[in-house]
């Protein structure tokens, strides 16, 4: 029992990291979804998202704010500088690219990158910022069927709580509103799209805002876990091979890729890491996603790609 | 084919310019289009037919001229301005959303005209859900019209190319335009596909009373569709009129035939 107990304890906080691995990800799937554009530069907007939102609290909190007021004042401002950012990407970036190829595209969106990095350091700082909005103590469940019962961080319950939401609100936005099917349009055919009357750019601020917003959440979550420093953005790179497992085009691969990859590499690196030597931890999920694209390449749940010839 | 009674004016286009670097795609060119007709716009390869065509629903600027939609003058327009003042418009190269089925291209055509908030529409509840129920009833309207109950929940990207024409006039059509600017709808088509979308554009004509331009190549096609014709050669009108003057015009023989100059 013993080791039931240790797998449990394994998976559990297995998923919760991969639950920050989807909130990453999720990200990336919005903009691709709705413009095509693979976008480089989630990661540094998550690293952007959380240095306004911890360093506006700790302001705020210096000032004598209370507590929840420091709280509701700093995502404002959070969302704020991400909606700012939302609105000069659409304006000097992508929308001059209007009819480019997805390539071009991604190529700006690596520029945006540096750019959003440097920006971010420049305005904010570049040390470790703690941030502490929810309670990150341990909770021990099912003391009575495993001896010592099982440990679950509070941070990560807030974590699941707080994607879960995240991901309903957006699959109901996609699917059922006029703005979700203008987004769908966008993504498949520019021209077409501003033929009916879809505003194109205002169709890219939105998204974009979206997506920042997604960054937002992640930031928040993440700051809380590791404090907000610069090591965030190498994030996005744990974000790629979720996406391949899951789907570059499915909010639902976004987050099954992420619970697959976090808990995997937990369970790899506890249970083969004695036997076959540590480290599993690094390269376990794009090792993962080698084999998914070997299988299925457009992913667990991606759209098949169908191509007339 | 007679000509509709009402010569009011629908659209007039004024000396419009437009360069592309060294290459002149319009040159000058005027004319209008009246209220409840078939207009149609011809002439050779290059000859600035699409040109014309991006200049009027707003995706070129003309570097010269001006263009007189609904009584308004207009400078610059952007594209999804003129979808909203009530102009449609299909592709040379067929358009489509590829990922989505044909039911939802042509509910995408719909979108200027839901109304209900944001919220609304994420419940799914009330005012919201009886609209959408509305707007699928106007589809699928469309959707009989063009006889195409059969495909409707096929992505369209896997049906044949006569048929997504089919889907993308059905768009069109789902935005209830005032002015319907169709690009070459039967290029690439067989015999018998270019006969349905004959028979198409004269019902829509005849039954939505939708004011039409269209631009073809093929004069025969035209003549049997079109009120009155336009003829373009290297950026210049160099006709215009019914079917039958076009016919006979000196200068149009010239530039279809070629001439020895």
């Amino acid at each position: 029992m013993i080791a039931l107990g240790q797998f449990l304890e394994v998976l559990i906080g297995g998923l919760m990291s991969g639950v920050l691995y989807s909130l990453v990800a999720l990200g990336f799937v919005l903009i691709f979804k709705a413009s095509g554009v693979f976008n480089f530069a989630q990661g540094a907007m998550v690293l952007l998202a959380g240095l306004a939102l911890v360093r506006a609290l700790d302001l705020l909190m210096a000032n004598g704010f209370p507590f929840w007021a420091a709280i509701v004042l700093g995502i404002g401002f959070g969302a704020a500088i991400m909606a700012t950012t939302a609105w000069l990407i659409e304006r000097f970036v992508i929308g001059p690219l209007v009819n480019q190829d997805a390539l071009t595209l991604f190529m700006s969106t690596i520029g945006a990158t540096f750019i959003i990095e440097g920006a971010a350091e420049m305005i904010f700082g570049s040390d470790v910022y703690p941030l502490r909005l929810f309670p990150t103590d341990a909770w021990f469940v099912l003391e009575g069927l495993f001896p010592g019962g099982i440990l679950v961080n509070k941070l990560d319950v807030w974590g699941g709580v707080i994607a879960g939401t995240l991901v309903a609100g957006l699959a109901i936005f996609f699917q059922w509103t006029k703005i979700g099917r203008a987004l769908r349009a966008v993504a498949d055919d520019h021209l077409a799209a501003q033929s009916v009357g879809i505003p194109i750019s205002r169709i890219w601020f939105v998204v974009w805002l979206v997506a920042g917003l997604v960054a937002l959440v992640a930031a928040i979550v993440w700051g809380t876990k590791l404090g907000v420093q610069f090591s965030i953005t190498f994030l996005a790179l744990k974000a790629l091979p979720v996406l391949i497992i899951g789907g570059l085009t499915s909010i639902p691969g976004a987050i099954a890729g992420g619970l697959i990859v976090g808990a995997g590499e937990k369970i790899a690196e506890v249970f083969l890491g004695p036997s076959i030597g540590g480290g599993i931890e690094y390269w376990f999920a794009y090792v993962l996603a080698l084999a998914v694209l070997l299988v299925r390449p457009q992913g667990l749940f991606g759209e098949r790609i169908i191509e007339r010839i | 084919m007679r000509a509709p009674d009402s010569s009011e004016v629908l659209l007039d286009v004024e000396r419009v310019s437009l360069a592309f670097g060294g290459v002149k795609a319009l040159r000058g060119v005027s004319l209008n289009i009246r209220k409840g007709e078939i207009r149609a716009i011809i002439g050779p390869n290059g000859a600035g037919k699409t040109s014309m065509l991006n200049v009027i629903n707003g995706f070129y600027h003309p570097d010269q001229g001006a263009i007189t939609f609904k009584g308004r003058t207009r400078a610059r327009m952007r594209p999804f301005e003129s979808a909203r003042g009530g102009i449609a418009r299909t592709f040379q190269n067929v358009a489509l959303f590829k990922g989505m089925s044909a039911l939802d291209n042509i509910m995408a055509g719909r979108t200027l005209k839901m109304r209900r908030g944001l919220l609304w529409q994420m419940l799914r509840y009330g005012p919201a859900q009886a609209e959408e129920v509305e707007h699928r009833r106007r589809v699928e309207e469309i959707i009989d019209f063009l006889e195409i109950e059969a495909i409707r929940k096929v992505p369209v990207a896997r049906l044949p190319y006569g048929l997504q024409k089919r889907v993308e006039l059905g768009r069109a059509l789902a935005m209830e335009p005032d002015l319907l600017l169709l690009d070459e709808p039967m290029a690439g088509m067989n015999l018998e596909e270019k006969e349905d979308m004959s028979r198409f554009i004269i019902d829509v004509n005849n039954h939505y009373g939708t004011t039409i331009a269209l631009i073809e190549h093929d004069m025969a096609v035209v003549m049997d569709l079109s009120h009155r014709v336009a003829v373009l050669d290297h950026g210049l009108k160099i006709a215009d009129g019914t079917p039958d003057e076009v016919k006979k015009d000196q200068a149009v023989i010239d530039a279809y035939l070629g001439v020895a100059h």
